[in-house]
Parts: C-alpha cells; sequence; structure tokens
C-alpha cells in the first residue's frame, strides 16, 4: 500500500500543473513513507530483538553509542526509532507545507499564476 | 485476526482510492477533500500498527493544520477555477511513476522477510509464543501497549539533539513563510 500510495504521488507530483496540487501529491508521498516506517518498526525490527536479544542489543549498542547500555531497555526503546522517524517528517512536512505555500502565495501576488510551467523567471 | 485483515484492506482500499482521486479529480477544491480522506485512511492504518500516538499527530497535523493551509491556499490563489490540468509530462512521468513502483514491488516480494522471522500479519510478536512469553516478548508487548510513554522517552533522551533542531527548523518555516507573503512597503 505504502508503494502504490507513493507511486501515485509521484505521478501526480511531476506531472501537475497546478504548484497546490503538487503539493498536495508531495504530501502524499510523506504518507506513504510514514507507513513504511512504522510498518517496519511494527513488524521487521520486533522479529529481529525476539530471535536475537543479545545479538540486537550489541549490534544497537555499536550503532548508537559507544557507552555501556544497560540490558534490556536500549534494544527495546530501539522498537520505537521508526515511530521517531515519523515524527520528524511529520515535522519536516508541516514546515515544508507552511514554507511552500507562503512561496505558492508570494508568486500568486506577482504572477497572478500557479502554473508550474510558467515559472520561468529564473531562466535565464 | 480476521477483523484485523478486513479493518487492513478496507483501509488500503479507501487510502488507494482517495489518493488516486486526488491525483485525477478534476476540480482542485474537491482533490483537497479528498487529500483529507486519505490522511484519515493513513491515520487508521497508524493505529492498526499500534502507532496510536502517530495515528493522532496525524490526525491533529495533517487533517487539522496541512488540509486547512492547503485550502487556504487553494482559496487565496483564486484562479482554481481553471480546474487541475495536466502538465506536458504526464506520460513520462506515468511512466516514471509506473517503473518506481515496479521496482517497490519487486523489492517487497524478492526481499527474504522470513530471514527475520516472518513478516506476516498473522504472525506478530508476542503472538508467536503466547504460551510462554519470554521476557523480551513481554517487553515487545509492553513497548507497544503503551508507544506514547516510550516515544517520549526517545525523543526527550536518546533523540534530544535532533528534536531541538526539528524546533529551530519549524521556527525559521514560520519566520520565512512570514517574510515571503508580507506585503512590502508601497507596494499594493
Amino acid at each position: 500500500m505504502s508503494g502504490v500510495i507513493f507511486s501515485i504521488g509521484l505521478y501526480g507530483a511531476l506531472s501537475k500543473k497546478n504548484v497546490i496540487a503538487v503539493f498536495m501529491s508531495i504530501e502524499l508521498m510523506f504518507n506513504a513513507v510514514n507507513i513504511a516506517l512504522l510498518a517496519f518498526s511494527r513488524y521487521v525490527v520486533p522479529h529481529r530483538i525476539a530471535i536475537d536479544p543479545a545479538g540486537a542489543e550489541a549490534e544497537i549498542a555499536n550503532a548508537l553509542t559507544s557507552e555501556a547500555v544497560t540490558l534490556g531497555e536500549t534494544a527495546l526503546s530501539s522498537l520505537l526509532t521508526g515511530h521517531i522517524f515519523a515524527v520528524f517528517v511529520i515535522t519536516i512536512a508541516a514546515a515544508e507545507v507552511a514554507l511552500g505555500l507562503g512561496i505558492v502565495i508570494a508568486m500568486y501576488r506577482n504572477r497572478s499564476s500557479v502554473d508550474v510551467t510558467q515559472a520561468n523567471m529564473m531562466s535565464g | 485476526m480476521f477483523p484485523l485483515d478486513v479493518a487492513f484492506w478496507g483501509l488500503s482500499a479507501v487510502g488507494i482510492f482517495s489518493a488516486l482521486a486526488v491525483v485525477s479529480e478534476r476540480d482542485i477544491f474537491r482533490a483537497a477533500l479528498f487529500l483529507v480522506i486519505s490522511f484519515l485512511a493513513v491515520a487508521g492504518m497508524f493505529v492498526l500498527l499500534n502507532a496510536e500516538f502517530l495515528a493522532v499527530v496525524q490526525v491533529l497535523v495533517y487533517v487539522g493544520a496541512v488540509s486547512v493551509i492547503i485550502i487556504f491556499a487553494i482559496m487565496l490563489t483564486r484562479n482554481a477555477q481553471d480546474g487541475n490540468p495536466f502538465n506536458s509530462f504526464r506520460l513520462p512521468a506515468l511512466l516514471l511513476a509506473a517503473l518506481v513502483f515496479t521496482g517497490i514491488a519487486f523489492a517487497a516480494v524478492v526481499t527474504d522477510w522470513n530471514e527475520w522471522g516472518g513478516l506476516g500479519f498473522q504472525v506478530a510478536p508476542g503472538e508467536t509464543a503466547a504460551a510462554n512469553p519470554s521476557s523480551t516478548e513481554q517487553g515487545i508487548r509492553d513497548v507497544f501497549g503503551d508507544t506514547t510513554q516510550v516515544i517520549a522517552r526517545l525523543l526527550l533522551r536518546d533523540f534530544v539533539l535532533p528534536m531541538e533542531a526539528a524546533s529551530v527548523v519549524l521556527l525559521a518555516a514560520v519566520i520565512g513563510a512570514l517574510a515571503l507573503v508580507r506585503e512590502r512597503e508601497g507596494e499594493s
């Protein structure tokens, strides 16, 4: 499902004339990535830890920090690293939307058009 | 697991249908409304994935804030009546998207998920050895029983620097957006 929505979003982002439609497509792609992150966090990581707790522990300890870590807690916390990633994706997406739509409005004010094919002021 | 399967396929169908509608809808305002439906389906998917905290965040941020901002932008750029036309890259974009989808699907099919213990929806961790769960499996179940607590600990301890950086990014975005749309002196 993640792949399907991402592909739809990619198609829309590349093929639309209206900047706002391009934005909506980009949001679709963000959502698809979040689904994938959470699905991996839910189904792949727990199995890794459940099968080989000590191995996963050592791996995470190596990857995250060189300090000695409390056994058990770090591995279990790393279960939700995908969630943390998704939180940041949502944050960045929100910032991106705010800025992007600001640009759209500024562009509309200057050019009275929101057509990406008309946005060619930078071309020499 | 049967109701969960039904929920998964139902949410997938709603999400994919409304995502298609976002891209193909002629009226951009209705496309934005379909985008809201798609966001809601994704939020439901988060609940299915035991990510209740992120589902709530999804509803608040996307359904609440992002869609309102997008609808505002549509209202402010009022030549929306022109419809929602495609540009000249329609066919290449379709081909590229199909190619990317094929690649993702191929990777998902070829990857041996069983190497890590299987990715079936029926074999959720903890349920495999429900008879006598080890302490690790019990811990995993505990973490997914209360994700918010663990997320808070991770965000404010292990990932505190990225979190502060994200807040700075948000501040910069707010200031930048204000600066962009500010009416300049002597203009209009």
